[in-house]
């Protein structure tokens, strides 16, 4: 599903350039569970924002699906980011104005789907996270997990081909967030492709794939075992 | 995205924070009602001094004795027997070889204490010819006007409003064919004029007595206005583009009967009611457009308002542009939605102000007893304004919202 060769990202920090990706080369296919790790400063935030569309490399290539993605325009990325890519956040970012099932609408809204579609789809997707009960609570009524929960469930509005997410137990207790990572491999279960980042070595060991990041290469990549 | 999904956002926006909104509505409301109130001011008060000039009759030449006083000096009083430059013989003159002239009607005036049937009114009496009416714009509402027989032969009958009709024999009774005393010379009455009620200056136009020239300057005026002398000449034009060229006409004549040399001071002076009533729309309309122009400032005022409040919208609400862009918001999703909560913010004010504006105007045209006149106009006007100003002045706000890079707005606190 993605190729990527030779991936760059260099930023300009006043006098110095500062390579945040230095030369990445990667492919995933679907349906896989990858966790991304390595030390702050790696690149692997980096390499996940420019698979999510939020941001472009320097140099190289990027292909989803097979399109260029590295030439996409800021529109095509939006609507890209719409419509294949869920992301996951660690401080969760939900809209603290709107109820869970709002803000689960939200990727339905921007795809363009009339209200009735979204609030159904929406709905069912609280439900499939365990939030059924709760549609109409706002972010503040909620616990962390609950929260990271509408978060998954706002991620999987569009049907994503890729769920991307960034420390998406940081912000949870340990057992909140085993429940979190539980979830999660019942959606890879499902088929959905899902690539983790964190710097917690027991979250990336739940994953079938291990790639480990330093100084803006690869260092490591691991398949089998996990869970 | 539906459009109609962006017109949401902007609602939810607005609705999150009451009190702000009204606050940043505030300032466009009250340049609204200002352009709103000081057109219609400046209107009312346009009519006003069309009425009022009007009411002296329009198209009208006023020629008076002696030369006027001064840059405007026509409204400056010559007195009584100040001249005595004018006979009927120039107004005569005037009728047969100025062209363009409608009518011409030669007046002298004087004070009278008027009594019938024991009630009694201090006026002012005027003698005319019958031409007057047509001068002054008058009519006749029952009877008749003197002729010009009558005129000529110094008849005494007279000619009333309603103000005088009334003082003198109630409301009630038509005093065609009743006697009058003006001094002690007994007139008949022959004619009662239509009621024109009170001039633009505050003047009641029915405290009018109209008698023939001579039996009013022989009984009435008396040694003050000498021979065939009068003390005005009324000339009213056929129509209203000519009045230049007319009082162009009406001075060479009078200059050359009355051989004045070139160079010399003209012995009368030629007012033309046009030209003074356009010189005074020109400064009430000057004045309404310094007034406007004064509310649109505050308009521009508002509108920074908006600005200001947006752009500290877009930085409290950086982490949810960012995360509106994460989830698929195109750039123009971001902007549109910022402008659309800006020109909400804008026209909601403009409408209210609008209702404001209106209503003021109504009460100044109360307090300031003249006719409420708001334009039309202002009301698209002032709304379209308001649209702009929002649209302007949420233009950069919503410009910075929408080139905002998602992964530092996701990462802002």
């Amino acid at each position: 599903m993605i190729e990527i060769r030779d991936l760059e990202k260099v930023y300009q920090m006043g006098e110095e350039t500062v390579a945040a990706l230095a030369g990445v080369s990667i492919d995933i296919a679907r349906g896989e569970h990858i966790a991304i790790t390595g030390a702050s400063g790696s690149g692997k935030s980096t390499l996940m924002n420019i698979i999510g569309g939020l941001d472009r490399p320097t140099r190289g290539r990027y292909l989803f699906d097979g399109e260029d993605v590295s030439g996409f325009d800021d529109d095509d990325l939006a609507n890209f980011r719409c419509r294949r890519i869920g992301f996951v956040f660690q401080s969760f970012q939900l809209l603290p104005r709107l109820t869970a099932l709002q803000n689960v609408e939200l990727p339905m809204v921007y795809a363009g789907l009339p209200p009735a579609e979204r609030r159904a789809r929406a709905a069912t997707l609280l439900e499939r996270v365990g939030l059924g009960a709760r549609t109409g609570h706002r972010p503040t009524q909620m616990s962390g997990g609950q929260q990271q929960r509408v978060a998954i469930a706002r991620a999987l509005a569009n049907s994503p081909d890729l769920l991307l997410a960034d420390e998406p137990t940081g912000a949870l207790d340990s057992q909140t967030g085993k429940d979190v990572l539980q979830l999660f491999r019942d959606l890879n279960a499902e088929g959905l492709t899902l690539v983790l980042v964190t710097h917690d070595q027991k979250v990336a060991d739940q994953a079938r794939r291990r790639v480990t990041f330093q100084d803006g290469k690869i260092i490591s990549d691991q398949s089998g075992a996990g869970q | 995205m539906r459009r109609i999904d962006l017109v949401v956002f902007a609602a939810r926006a607005i609705i999150a924070h009451p009190t702000r909104s009204a606050l940043t509505s505030l300032g466009v409301v009250i340049g609204v009602a200002a352009v709103v109130m000081m057109t219609s001011i400046g209107l009312g008060a346009q009519q006003r001094v069309t009425s009022a000039i009007g009411g002296l009759g329009s198209n009208l030449l006023i020629v008076s004795p002696g030369a006027s006083r001064g840059p405007g000096g026509g409204f400056v009083s010559q007195g009584a027997g100040t001249g005595q430059t004018l006979t009927e013989d120039d107004a005569r003159a005037i009728q047969t070889q100025v062209e363009g002239a409608a009518a011409v009607a030669p007046s002298v005036r004087g004070g009278a204490q008027l009594t019938a049937e024991g009630a009694n009114w201090q006026t002012r009496v005027e003698g005319v010819t019958p031409d007057y009416l047509t001068a002054r714009d008058l009519t006749i509402a029952s009877g008749r006007m003197f002729d010009e027989n009558e005129a000529r032969q110094g008849r005494k009958v007279i000619v009333i409003g309603q103000t005088i009709a009334t003082e003198l024999f109630g409301a009630d009774i038509d005093p065609v064919g009743k006697r009058i005393r003006v001094g002690s010379v007994p007139f008949e009455v022959v004619g009662v004029l239509a009621s024109r009620g009170q001039s633009g200056f505050g003047q009641d136009q029915d405290d009018i007595v109209l008698g023939p020239l001579q039996a009013v300057r022989s009984r009435v005026v008396g040694r003050r206005v000498q021979g065939s002398n009068v003390q005005t000449i009324y000339v009213k034009a056929d129509t209203a583009d000519d009045m230049d060229r007319l009082q162009e006409d009406v001075t060479n004549l009078l200059r050359e009967r009355h051989r004045i040399r070139q160079g010399a001071e003209d012995d009368f002076s030629v007012q033309n009611m046009a030209s003074i009533m356009e010189a005074m729309q020109a400064s009430v309309k000057t004045f309404t457009s310094l007034l406007a122009a004064v509310a649109a400032v505050s308009l521009v005022v508002g509108g920074v308002g908006i600005m200001n409040i947006m752009l500290v919208a877009v930085t409290e609400r950086t982490r949810e542009i960012g995360l509106r862009m994460a989830v698929g918001a195109r750039r123009n999703d971001v902007l549109f939605q910022f402008a659309l909560e800006a020109i909400t913010l804008s026209v909601i004010g403009g409408i209210i102000g609008l209702i404001i504006g209106v209503g003021g105007g109504f009460l100044m045209a109360k307090l300031g007893d003249w006719p409420v006149a708001i334009a039309g106009w202002s009301i698209p006007v002032s709304l379209g304004f308001s649209l702009i100003v929002g649209l302007v002045f949420g233009a950069y706000p919503s410009w910075r919202a929408a080139r905002l890079d998602p992964i530092e707005a996701l990462r802002r606190e």
